[in-house]
């Protein structure tokens, strides 16, 4: 077994709110310099700069889980990780079809630009990515298990866009495969009250926009080698795998 | 005022009648963050928005609201129905939007 060190929530110059330094080689050396084994790449409701962080995290020995993080009908965001390209592919398509059609305001909203390796601009979103899905967080969670896919809603202790401020408690019935939190609560007795609603795992992540944030709040695994099986496996605390620590 | 009364006055879609339509309204709440509602809204409101959460039904029998209003044409989801109709919770709905619906029932309600 190994002990990896992980950054699950990560925002490119994708995102309008996302710092147009946050280039994928800029994220991928940040991490490395970080000590992080492994990041996810999770923009506001897009997966299409996360590819690309991944092919440059695999030549550096960074393994990268790409994903979005989701804004639901009840704007509660939602982070979610794929493993397949063809999923990820698929999910795409499910948000574009999801997505309402508002134009973004670059000088009120950020800039929303996918750039390539030599870090041109190749494509500039044109909707407003922080918007609320015509998806309900059920049907959210719904498509990204069938897609194989994890559904983690992110930052639940938040005042605002979170499970708790948006629903008032987490359903008994929520199919999520983990919950983020934010790095204030990770502490058992912050956390105790959370593990009351939620029997299952939790994970914390830097939610960066800048890349001096990367790597500031991350979760340890325990697990054989990395893969999203093996970590599907630690968030179930199956088989030996296991998170190890919050931090 | 009860909300049988309000729903004909209004003529407002019933997707799940149940016990609460007898019950007296003493108010509105109109408020589309669950945990605002479950720290502000009184027992005997109605409860306008457009979330269609199982977690509303939740909050609406814990707070003892007797009705949600779904407005701009919102449908319950599945889970909703389900849990309105165990707790009987009054489930109508609205093509009107929160500030037109909660005008209108504001109006019956200190007219009397």
């Amino acid at each position: 077994m190994i002990t990896l060190r992980s950054d699950l929530h990560i925002h490119t110059l994708l995102s309008p709110c996302g710092d147009l330094d946050m280039t994928p080689a800029a994220i991928v050396q940040r991490a490395i310099e970080k000590g992080l084994h492994l990041i996810g790449i999770t923009d506001h409701n897009s997966t299409r700069q996360a590819m690309l962080v991944k092919e440059l995290g695999a030549e550096q020995g960074l393994y990268v889980l790409c994903g979005a993080e989701i804004n639901t009908r009840e704007e509660v965001h939602c982070l979610t990780f794929f493993d397949e390209e063809s999923a990820i592919s698929e999910f795409q398509d499910f948000i574009d079809k999801n997505l309402s059609d508002i134009e973004n305001d670059p000088l009120r909203f950020g800039h929303q630009v996918q750039v390539d390796r030599e870090e041109n601009i190749v494509y500039i979103e044109k909707k407003l990515l922080i918007t609320a899905l015509h998806a309900g967080i059920d049907e959210i969670e719904t498509e990204v298990h069938r897609l194989g896919g994890l559904f983690i809603p992110a930052h639940v202790d938040r005042t605002r866009f979170s499970l708790i401020s948006q629903l008032g408690f987490i359903p008994a019935d929520l199919r999520a495969d983990a919950l983020e939190i934010s790095a204030a609560n990770c502490h058992p007795e912050a956390l105790a009250p959370y593990r009351i609603m939620f029997p299952g795992a939790f994970i914390t992540g830097s939610d960066a926009h800048y890349s001096h944030q990367i790597g500031n709040h991350y979760t340890e695994f325990t697990i054989k080698d990395i893969s999203l099986a093996e970590i599907t496996m630690a968030l179930k605390n199956q088989g030996g795998r296991f998170i190890k620590k919050l931090l | 005022m009860n909300v049988r009364e309000l729903q004909q006055k209004l003529s407002l879609t019933v997707f799940c009648g149940g016990r609460s339509m007898e019950y007296e309204v003493s108010g509105g709440y109109t408020c589309d963050l669950l945990s605002d509602v479950m720290g502000h809204a009184r027992s005997g409101n109605v409860w306008i928005t457009l979330q269609t959460h199982q977690n509303v039904v939740a909050i609406a029998s814990l707070k003892e609201l007797p009705a949600i209003v779904l407005v701009k044409g919102f449908n319950p989801d599945t889970g909703m129905m389900e849990h309105a109709e165990k707790e009987g919770i009054a489930i109508l709905g609205t093509d009107e939007d929160s500030f037109t619906v909660s005008g209108r029932i504001y109006q019956l309600l200190v007219s009397r």
